[in-house]
């Protein structure tokens, strides 16, 4: 049992050796041998995570930060090395179970999901791949372990969602997603360089008073979250923009505003990547990014606030467009952002004294893979027996797919908040912080958002399972096979039950000081009231437009404001704006005239100075005329002068 | 005495620099260059003579220049039949393949 | 003869083998086993190497002067102070494994040469004798001499075997050479003179300490003479040209290895010996090398030719290797020293896949091929793995290095502006998007979507030498990627005695 605390390398190595194997050898014999392997290895590294995470929680110290093993990967220069390892406290003990678990679920789920696709093998090697690069990200020590993983998720989802290789809206969306997320990355690095060397100078300056600090290298998380460097580096008056350029990158692989672009259409990618990648693990590494730098962003409130606003902008803005979106995916797309932005905002509003937004988050991040997974999961069963993703173009699913409706509907009053599923009690722990730590605004923002969320969800719930088939492929539509219902029902179940776990007893930030936090909150009534009242103002909403078979009353409402409506259905013009700028600006104004001065003024030049030789040598060679008499005048004469002057010289 | 004989030798070296800067035939060329050759060698055979009577260095050194000259005249006439059997004609002035 | 110098002619002697060979068909076979021994022989200098100087590295931080293994040194003109003088150390090492590499995959993707294959052939092999003698000649005449052996064979392999406006390209870029050697020329003979020894011995005119006026106009004439060399800015339009119209092979080497020497030479020669010049100089140079990085992966993106294209962007990359020379810091220099190592590897792949690619579509025009990653996979993968590592992804050979540049141009150094250069280095570190964009638009468009031309549909995937050739390449940059320590361990304890020199 305790050979995994030991070596925990095995979690992530497994789906590692899986990818290799299968990628190399496996694949190309027989993709459904390949699918077993990639699958039961991430299920191993779900049992053993369990485990570990299990004995880290019930052990001794089960709020100790400790890195069971470590090599050194990169030396930039003494003090600045890095260690890349295996690091263990109570977020990335949850955060392994959450990816292995989801991911588990979701190879599973593929198995009977992309049954009939010729690319069964290679989607289950990226799949192995993206699982990981997750799990490396998680247990990252340093932030450039961090930073390297963080690059590798992006890679896998960039080769998922281009999965369709064939389709150039999927290749597009493939593109967009890498760019988009790499250039917040830009942010990221450059973050980690200005930290790097702020934490070099501390780290000179304190570890030879500090035997601990000696011992840490500057870009390891437990010196930059080190109380007495923090003191340091917030005197040094640039933590706060190193914090700001950290969440950059964390905004841009979260998807928050403005860098929320790529998210809805990376929903091209196969639902259940949409499910693993886009849903429940690789979006909410910018909030466990944040998460963990959480001390340090405590001590720059400056760059707090900027997670908070964004985070709340961000919720909101994205719930108003999930209001109008037709395609289910991308419904449920702006939903994951508006549910980023949520937790995001919640870390916003906690800090060191208050950590309830932080415990809040991290419940929500958890509860959130589960009910969203299912969501996605759900959405592709059905996907999968319509083969559209429109929701008008479904309809009256509910006694065709009994089993996927309950789970559905079953993940829709979870996000919808509704008392006892799990979204209610880490989506109340969210307002409770932001009541608690007087950020009103931020509580009726929470507030609406959580409204709208339960309206739109709702909305596509009532769309897809009530009422009557509206096309003909409804009419065909049948229960998905045995193995796709399985990841929905354990989904949930976990999504009825997540909510259950004494959460803040086990999470909360570390602090070296060693000060105990209060356990348990108890259940703060205005909130309990007020969120369950939205949700069911949303509820009901969305059951008054749309659960009944005419949809007379929607159109009137979307004919009174259709500016507003086709504004907000446009996605507020975003994508466009960036086309505009990526495509005019950058491409046509800068990169073209590179391109041509390049070769008219920087090459012209230099040909310019090659034909000036060929001129000018072109008219010295007018002397040499082919003639031998002619060169012998020039010799004769040239000697007689030479004679004449050696002559002169002489005299 | 030496004067007279080194005139002679100028006169014929003119001439011979004369023939090789104007003759438009490639054989008026070689027997040009022939004198050149000769005035060379009767400077040498004079100046051994007049100077340093006692010892052989000129006349050995001319025996050279006029085996030299045979050789030269050889190849060149073999050259000139090639050219001829080409070109159908010595004259050097439409030989100049070599320019630029 | 030692092993050192085994090391540099067993390429001259393949070439005579390949001269003396019997039939068109057997001049590849002898080109490849001598390179193939050629490659073995590295593998065992290089064990060797690490048996020698693990010893000594923990010496190397405290080192002036550079410590070289395997040293064979004697005499050649006494007269002018010319000595047969070859050793190796770290930075020497990881240059020498790179080039065996480069020219044995580079005579696997030759294999299908079949104008004129034995002087293809030979010439191939003179040009990387000389690239070796580069490397391992610590004596600035011998240095040069060999410098020269390797540039100008570039002329004939471009002008007779290369494709397009050939003859232009291959005049372009050795005349632009010409410029660059002879800007070396009179840096050389300027050191030469200056230090009143008598000597080419690298290792002892490092020991003089030359006066400041006199680094001041040497340092630029040096570093630029090699910085046309490293395609610096602007002094880098034969790079394209010359890319473009060279064959795969040369393109490789040329890309691959060539450029390299630039980058080599300016760090053991122009800020080995004349640190003042360096500090003098270096922010100027990190400019231009900013603008290199900047404006060659913009260049690209508006390329429509797959070998202009690369040729951009290793403008870009090349960029790079100077920028971290120029940072004068441990992390620059070892960044540009992995740069060079990992950009080798990635053109080499990049040029040898244009190559296969063509030899396939007859087209390298990007907007006429589409959807080719259905009929060709392993070349597919293949060229989206070298995109990868030209965008700087993690667990490819090309993070390793640009990471170490980044940082060592944010640390800055004591002589310059610490602000100046990290404007700057931000300013390159907006190359890694600009780079995700080229490179993802241009395969995207090459490789994905459905395929544009029907005739393209009954292509093949790659030989077995195709594989083989690019799976070396590939095998090398995870293995650097993956485990930089394998290069950094080689490279840090010769950085040291530089930036030691720097520092006094």
């Amino acid at each position: 049992m305790h050979m995994i605390l030991n070596s925990p390398w095995i979690i992530p190595a497994l789906p590692l050796l899986s990818f290799i194997i299968v990628g190399l050898f496996i694949r190309p014999l027989s993709p459904k041998i390949a699918a077993v392997v990639a699958t039961l290895s991430v299920g191993c590294s779900f049992l053993l995570s369990l485990t570990l995470a299990w004995l880290f929680f019930t052990g001794p110290n089960p709020s100790q930060l400790s890195i069971p093993w470590s090599f050194e990967w990169l030396r930039f220069q003494p003090g600045l090395n890095i260690q890349m390892g295996f690091l263990l406290d109570p977020i990335s003990a949850m955060m392994l179970v959450v990816v292995t678990s989801v991911s588990f679920l979701v190879h599973l789920y593929s198995m009977g999901y992309m049954h009939d696709d010729p690319g069964y093998g290679r989607f289950f090697t990226y799949l192995n791949l993206f699982t990981f690069s997750m799990l490396g990200l998680v247990i990252s020590p340093n932030i450039f372990q961090m930073y390297v993983f963080w690059e590798l998720v992006g890679v896998s989802s960039f080769l998922l969602i281009g999965f369709y290789y064939e389709k150039p809206s999927a290749v597009a969306a493939s593109k967009k997603a890498f760019i988009v997320t790499r250039f917040a990355d830009l942010g990221f690095l450059v973050g980690i360089l200005l930290l790097g060397f702020l934490g070099y100078q501390v780290q000179q300056k304190l570890g030879s008073s500090d035997s601990l600090i000696a011992g840490l290298q500057s870009l390891d998380f437990q010196f930059l979250t080190h109380p007495t460097v923090l003191s340091e580096l917030s005197n040094t008056g640039f933590l706060a923009i190193a914090l700001v350029l950290i969440y950059i990158g964390a905004a841009g692989k979260s998807a928050m505003f403005p860098l929320h672009i790529w998210l809805p259409d990376a929903m091209e990618g196969p639902t259940p990547v949409s499910a693993l990648i886009h849903a429940a693990t690789m979006v909410v590494a910018g909030v466990y990014l944040v998460a963990r730098m959480f001390p340090a962003f405590s001590t720059a409130p400056s760059a707090l606030e900027v997670v908070s606003w964004i985070g709340l902008f961000t919720s909101a803005f994205a719930a108003i467009i999930a209001c109008t979106q037709d395609d289910i995916k991308r419904v449920l797309a702006f939903s994951t952002l508006s549910q980023l932005g949520y937790m995001m905002f919640s870390l916003g509003v906690a800090n060191l004294e208050h950590p309830l937004g932080y415990t809040a988050s991290m419940f929500h991040l958890f509860t959130h893979a589960f009910f969203k997974a299912l969501l996605f999961l759900g959405a592709g069963a059905v996907i999968h027996a319509v083969h559209t993703n429109d929701v008008w173009d479904m309809g009256g699913l509910r006694k065709k797919m009994p089993i996927t409706h309950a789970t559905f509907l079953i993940a829709v009053l979870a996000i919808a908040g509704v008392w006892p599923l799990a979204g209610f009690f880490s989506k109340d722990e969210i307002l409770t912080a932001a009541l608690e730590g007087g950020h009103y605004v931020h509580f009726i923002g929470g507030l609406a958002v959580a409204g709208l969320t339960a309206f739109y969800m709702a909305r596509i719930y009532f769309l897809t399972f009530w009422g009557k088939g509206r096309t003909k492929a409804t009419d065909h539509a049948h229960e998905a096979p045995f193995v796709m219902l399985l990841p929905l029902l354990i989904l949930s179940v976990l999504s009825i039950s997540a909510g259950w776990i004494p959460f803040a007893q086990y999470i909360h930030p570390l602090v070296q000081s060693a000060q105990e936090h209060s356990g348990h909150h108890g259940l703060n009534w205005t909130v309990v009231l007020s969120g369950s009242s939205m949700a069911a103002i949303g509820l009901l909403m969305s059951w008054f437009l749309y659960a009944q078979n005419d949809f007379n009353r929607v159109n009137n409402w979307i004919s009174n404001f259709q500016g507003l409506y086709q504004v907000i259905k446009k996605k507020f013009y975003f994508d466009e704006i960036y086309l505009f700028i990526t495509h005019k600006i950058i491409f046509r104004l800068i990169a073209g005239p590179i391109a041509w001065f390049d070769r008219h003024a920087v090459d012209g030049s230099v040909n310019l100075t090659g034909d000036a030789v060929q001129k000018s040598s072109s008219i010295i060679t007018l002397i040499q005329t082919g003639q031998l008499q002619t060169y012998g005048v020039w010799f004769v004469l040239g000697t007689a002068v030479t004679l004449i002057f050696f002559w002169m010289t002489l005299l | 005495m030496l004067i007279s004989w080194v005139l002679v030798s100028l006169l014929l070296f003119s001439l011979g620099i004369y023939g090789v800067l104007t003759r438009r035939s490639a054989v008026g060329l070689l027997i040009s260059v022939e004198l050149m050759l000769n005035a060379a060698a009767l400077n040498l055979v004079v100046f051994n003579r007049f100077l340093f009577a006692s010892r052989m260095d000129g006349q050995i050194l001319t025996i050279f220049v006029i085996a030299l000259a045979a050789a030269e005249v050889l190849i060149g006439m073999a050259i000139l039949v090639m050219l001829f059997r080409r070109k159908k004609s010595v004259d050097v002035t439409q030989l100049s393949q070599l320019k630029h | 003869m030692g092993i050192l110098s085994l090391l540099i002619f067993i390429p001259f002697f393949t070439a005579m083998g390949v001269v003396f060979a019997p039939s068109p068909k057997s001049v590849r076979w002898v080109s490849l086993i001598g390179t193939g021994i050629h490659l073995i022989l590295t593998f065992f200098v290089t064990i060797e190497y690490f048996n020698l100087a693990s010893a000594d590295s923990q010496l190397a931080i405290q080192q002036l002067s550079t410590k070289l293994y395997m040293v064979e040194k004697f005499d050649w003109f006494k007269s002018f102070g010319i000595q047969y003088y070859l050793g190796v150390d770290g930075i020497s090492m990881s240059m020498v494994v790179l080039t065996s590499i480069i020219i044995f995959t580079g005579v696997l993707a030759s294999w299908n040469v079949e104008n004129r294959s034995k002087e293809f052939f030979a010439l191939l092999l003179v040009l990387v004798t000389g690239v070796f003698g580069v490397f391992l000649s610590f004596d600035l005449f011998l240095f040069f001499m060999f410098y020269e052996v390797a540039v100008l064979p570039m002329y004939l392999l471009i002008g007779i075997w290369g494709t397009g406006p050939k003859e232009y390209s291959a005049m372009k870029l050795t005349l632009m050479l010409m410029v660059g050697s002879a800007l070396l020329l009179v840096g050389i003979l300027a050191l030469f003179h200056a230090s009143g020894l008598h000597t080419f011995d690298l290792i002892q005119l490092a020991n003089v300490k030359f006066p400041k006026d006199f680094q001041n106009w040497v340092f630029p004439t040096i570093f630029i003479g090699f910085g046309i060399l490293g395609a610096l800015y602007p002094f880098h339009t034969w790079s394209p040209d010359g890319h473009a119209s060279a064959p795969t092979a040369v393109s490789m080497l040329h890309a691959g290895v060539l450029m390299k020497l630039g980058g080599y030479g300016a760090l053991r020669i122009a800020v080995y010996l004349l640190p003042e010049g360096a500090k003098e100089w270096g922010l100027f140079f990190m400019g231009l090398t900013t603008i290199n990085i900047l404006y060659g992966s913009l260049g690209a993106i508006k390329q429509k030719d797959l070998k202009y294209f690369t040729a951009y962007s290793s403008v870009s990359h090349c960029g790079m290797v100077l920028f971290g020379v120029a940072t004068l810091n441990l992390m620059g220099f070892k960044g540009a020293v992995l740069q060079m190592f990992s950009h080798g590897i990635m053109t080499g792949l990049f040029f040898g896949l244009i190559g296969m690619v063509y030899g396939r579509t007859h087209t390298r025009i990007i907007p006429e091929m589409g959807g080719l990653v259905k009929v060709m996979p392993w070349l597919g993968v293949a060229f989206y793995i070298g995109g990868l590592a030209s965008l700087g992804l993690p667990s490819l050979s090309g993070f390793v290095a640009e990471s170490q540049i980044f940082m060592g141009g944010f640390f800055g150094n004591q002589w310059h502006s610490v602000t100046a250069m990290r404007v700057l280095t931000v300013l390159s570190t907006m190359s890694i998007v600009v780079t995700a964009v080229y490179v993802l638009r241009g395969l995207g468009t090459v490789f994905l979507g459905p395929i544009q031309d029907k005739h393209h549909e009954e292509l093949t995937d790659a030989t077995f030498t195709e594989k083989l050739t690019t799976g070396i390449l590939i095998f090398t940059m995870f293995v650097v990627g993956i485990y930089p320590r394998v290069l950094v361990d080689m490279i840090e304890p010769a950085i040291y005695p530089i930036l030691n020199r720097l520092n006094m």
